[in-house]
């Protein structure tokens, strides 16, 4: 009874998706209040139903109904409920409704968060997320119900992947489609804005927030994904350009520049049509990392169906959506005017490098995603392409990031002196010369050269953040000043840039260290044997049986000591879970800030001796504290006071004759 | 041409040589690191090249998986059904390896066309074919049922 509720309620949402993808938009456009007063009520109604139909979903892991053909696929009774409530977005047709909640939990909050903004607006932006909306849930309803019955009902359910019983993994997917979806909210803006004809730099302001908090959730989504597949995937690699990690990365790198790209919008009114072509494109990139996921369509750890139906659908999907939002963009955009003049050297101009490099990375990842599909598809081969060549390009392009990123926040807006903003740098270059012959030289072995131009870059980056911060903290005294700057209005954009391009340099050391400079060793050790690596001695202890809930394991132990002083004992399993009956590795980590010792089992070979993977990680930890440094940057800058008193002040200068200059300077 | 409109074309001029150079390195490098995929009859047949980095893959086939002394090498033959090559391979295998399941291995074709892998791939799930594996053994299928036909 209950799944069928919860079927019922999703064709009730659908309902509601299609009346507020229709109303809203017509009564704004035909100048009638009383259906675009609809849309609020409808967002409402949508995730009302679909929290129903989510719950329904969670119930039925929860209680073990295995009538439920996806229940009786992914759940199983000896499931821990945690895992059984992260088994609702294990696979393919609950990953979906996890995807049309979140996108129905969006759409209310620009219904119930963007209360400062003008009715016709609201209407559109959500009826253009209703559209997505009906996308998704007629894809679901018509190709993938998550609440099918199933008969004869079976007695155990298949239990969910292994892989996936892991807390990092329950929270990754909810994270990452926080962000993908979020994404929504600036295609909508764009879209309304683009309908209304009406860009101007208070849309730039309305879509900023949204934009870094969606941005946020999808470095921490990207994040803990990378830490996940670290520990739980038993190699040690923390990125694999495995094309489902760069269907989440290229829509991060568009945001990344889209955030940035809003920002000259905003402040300067330039860009604009640059700018909402940015923001169709981020959305559009989630589509297609949906697509790639969804479909089947690659070889990848994350592809759950191969079921020609769905791809078609989902390819169907994005056609319509990214040709019609590029049609809308192309009747549209040509009235918009540009305003912001600015000169070759200016803030502008080291933002706009940014955005391009940020845009060829982005095009290169798809290039190499794309291309075995491409070749396939010719009849040329089938072909894969190297992470060689991910990495070379990552490797080409970033320093030029890092560069232009120390010297944006010293650059004016509109035009800048060169001689004045060397006159700036220069003690930011010295110091990053010198920290990067320091650690180039005394090695010279291979590698060193990276690493020097690492720390060179970091060293770049930190001072030149620190100089910025000088030359806005030269007219405060003390720390209660500091304090009431973060506070203050544009306080929370200013240190949340800081500390995410601060979290750019921690991450690249850490990457650059641990690619150079990491140990790894595949080793036959036999119990008590002693084996040197990277300056520790390796003990191995055998290997014990042990029972978990729900699976067998048979788990080693080692002792790491380092000078004769212990430093960890380390407990690798190897997993064998009850009912799907893979095995798992699950590595033993000694977790440090400069490094970590990461041991795996292999397998049993005779007389109690195993083969063992050991590494030695150094600054692996950096790459994470990196994106968290990042993402609580973007939360910092989300939150900006500023936002909320513009929004208001907006409204004030629609109402009365508008006397504050950046509010009107926005053309009609 | 007014200096603004000089600096302007300048910037774009700059720009576009910059993006140039960029693409034009980017696609050598990326016709370097293409790996094509061959299947074990297509290796046999002398149609992929020693020495260049590619990708193999087929059924690992019953009873052929020897690990020699040390115990990290590992010797195994993968077939597509109509032929077979041996792979070697130093280090620690997938969890999911095992004999008569698909796998895919990357590394280079050596010399008696001793495959030398790099890496094994076994994929996450063990009812799953690789595709490549699954559309390799469909095409030999036909392949010989076409020949079975001709004689």
């Amino acid at each position: 009874m209950i799944p069928e509720l919860g079927h019922f309620a999703l064709i009730l949402a659908l309902a509601m998706a299609l009346v507020l993808a229709i109303m809203p938009m017509i009564g704004s456009l035909s100048n009638t209040p009383s259906w675009v007063a609809l849309a609020r009520p409808l967002a409402w109604g949508q995730f009302t139903f679909l929290l129903i139909a989510f719950a329904c979903l969670v119930n039925a892991f929860l209680v073990n109904d295995f009538s439920v053909t996806y229940v009786a696929q992914h759940g199983n009774t000896r499931l821990p409920n945690i895992y059984k409530i992260s088994a609702v977005w294990g696979a393919h047709e609950g990953s979906l409704l996890l995807w049309a909640f979140i996108l129905s939990g969006w759409t209310l909050a620009v219904a119930l968060f963007a209360r400062q903004l003008p009715d016709v607006m609201i209407g559109r932006v959500l009826a253009v997320m209703g559209m997505i909306s009906i996308g998704f849930l007629s894809f679901m309803l018509f190709t993938s119900n998550p609440f099918a019955r199933t008969f004869p009902v079976p007695l155990e359910g298949g239990d969910l992947n292994p892989l996936l019983q892991d807390f990092g993994l329950a929270i990754h997917p909810p994270m990452l489609y926080m962000g993908y979806v979020g994404l929504s909210v600036a295609f909508s803006f764009a879209i309304a804005a683009l309908v209304g004809g009406k860009l101007d730099i208070s849309w730039a302001r309305w879509s900023r927030p949204w934009t870094t908090v969606a941005w946020v959730f999808l470095t921490i989504g990207i994040t803990l994904g990378s830490w996940w597949a670290y520990y739980e995937l038993g190699w040690g690699g923390w990125w694999f350009w495995d094309p489902v990690e760069n269907a989440s990365f290229m829509p991060w790198l568009a945001a990344t520049a889209l955030i940035h790209s809003l920002a000259v919008t905003e402040k300067r009114g330039a860009f604009k049509r640059w700018t909402v072509l940015l923001s169709l494109l981020a959305f559009s990139l989630s589509l297609l990392g949906t697509f790639l996921v969804r479909s089947g369509v690659l070889t990848s750890v994350h592809s759950f169906a191969a079921d020609p139906a769905r791809g078609l659908f989902i390819l169907i999907f994005l056609c319509i959506v990214i040709g019609g939002s590029l049609v809308l963009y192309a009747w549209r955009a040509p009235n918009v005017t540009s305003g912001g003049e600015f000169s070759a050297l200016s803030r502008e101009s080291l933002l706009l490098g940014n955005n391009l490099l940020l845009i060829m990375i982005t095009a290169f990842i798809l290039l190499g995603t794309l291309a075995p599909l491409i070749y396939d598809a010719f009849g040329w081969g089938k072909i894969s392409v190297g992470f060689p060549w991910f990495n070379t390009m990552f490797v080409i392009f970033t320093p030029f990031l890092v560069l232009l990123m120390g010297l944006g926040p010293l650059t004016r807006w509109k035009q800048q002196d060169a001689a004045d903003l060397v006159r700036q740098f220069r003690i930011a270059l010295l110091a990053s010369l010198g920290a990067g012959l320091l650690a180039a030289l005394p090695l010279l072995h291979e590698g060193s050269v990276y690493a020097g131009l690492a720390v060179m870059l970091s060293v770049w980056l930190t001072t030149t953040l620190l100089l910025s911060l000088r030359k806005r903290l030269r007219h405060r005294q003390g720390f209660g000043a500091f304090l009431k700057d973060i506070r203050a209005r544009g306080g929370g954009s200013y240190y949340g840039m800081l500390l995410a391009h601060f979290g750019v340099a921690v991450f690249t050391i850490g990457v650059t260290f641990v690619t150079l400079f990491d140990v790894e060793k595949d080793v036959r050790m036999a119990p008590g044997e002693t084996l040197e690596l990277a300056g520790y001695t390796f003990r191995f202890d055998g290997v014990e049986k042990i029972q978990g809930p729900n699976y067998r394991a048979d788990r080693g132990t080692l002792h790491v000591s380092r000078h004769g002083q212990d430093v960890a004992v380390l407990k690798p399993e190897k997993r064998t879970y009850l009912v799907q009956t893979r095995p798992m590795t699950e590595a033993g980590i000694d977790a440090g800030f400069f490094r970590d010792i990461y041991v795996s089992l292999g397998e049993a070979l005779d007389a109690g001796s195993w083969s063992l993977r050991l590494y030695y990680k150094p600054l692996v930890r950096w790459i994470w504290l990196g994106g968290i440094l990042i993402a609580i940057g973007g939360l910092l800058a989300a939150f900006d006071r500023r936002y909320r008193l513009a929004v208001r002040r907006d409204v004030a200068a629609t109402a009365a004759p508008p006397g504050d200059a950046l509010a009107t300077e926005g053309p009609a | 041409m007014t200096p603004k409109r000089r600096n302007r074309v300048i910037l774009i001029v700059l720009v576009l040589a910059g993006v140039g150079v960029a693409v034009g390195f980017a696609l050598k490098a990326f016709n370097e690191n293409l790996m094509f995929f061959y299947q074990p009859s297509q290796v046999i047949a002398g149609e992929a090249p020693a020495g260049r980095l590619i990708r193999v893959g087929g059924l690992v086939t019953n009873g052929s998986v020897e690990r020699q002394p040390d115990g990290l090498t590992v010797q195994f033959a993968i077939t597509d059904n109509v032929d077979t090559i041996t792979v070697q391979y130093t280090g620690i295998l997938p969890d999911l390896f095992r004999e008569g399941q698909g796998i895919i291995a990357r590394g280079r074709l050596g010399d008696d066309r001793l495959f030398i892998a790099e890496e094994v791939l076994a994929k996450h799930d063990e009812n799953y074919m690789p595709p490549e594996v699954a559309d390799a053994l469909k095409a030999s299928q036909e392949a010989g049922a076409g020949t079975g036909n001709a004689q």
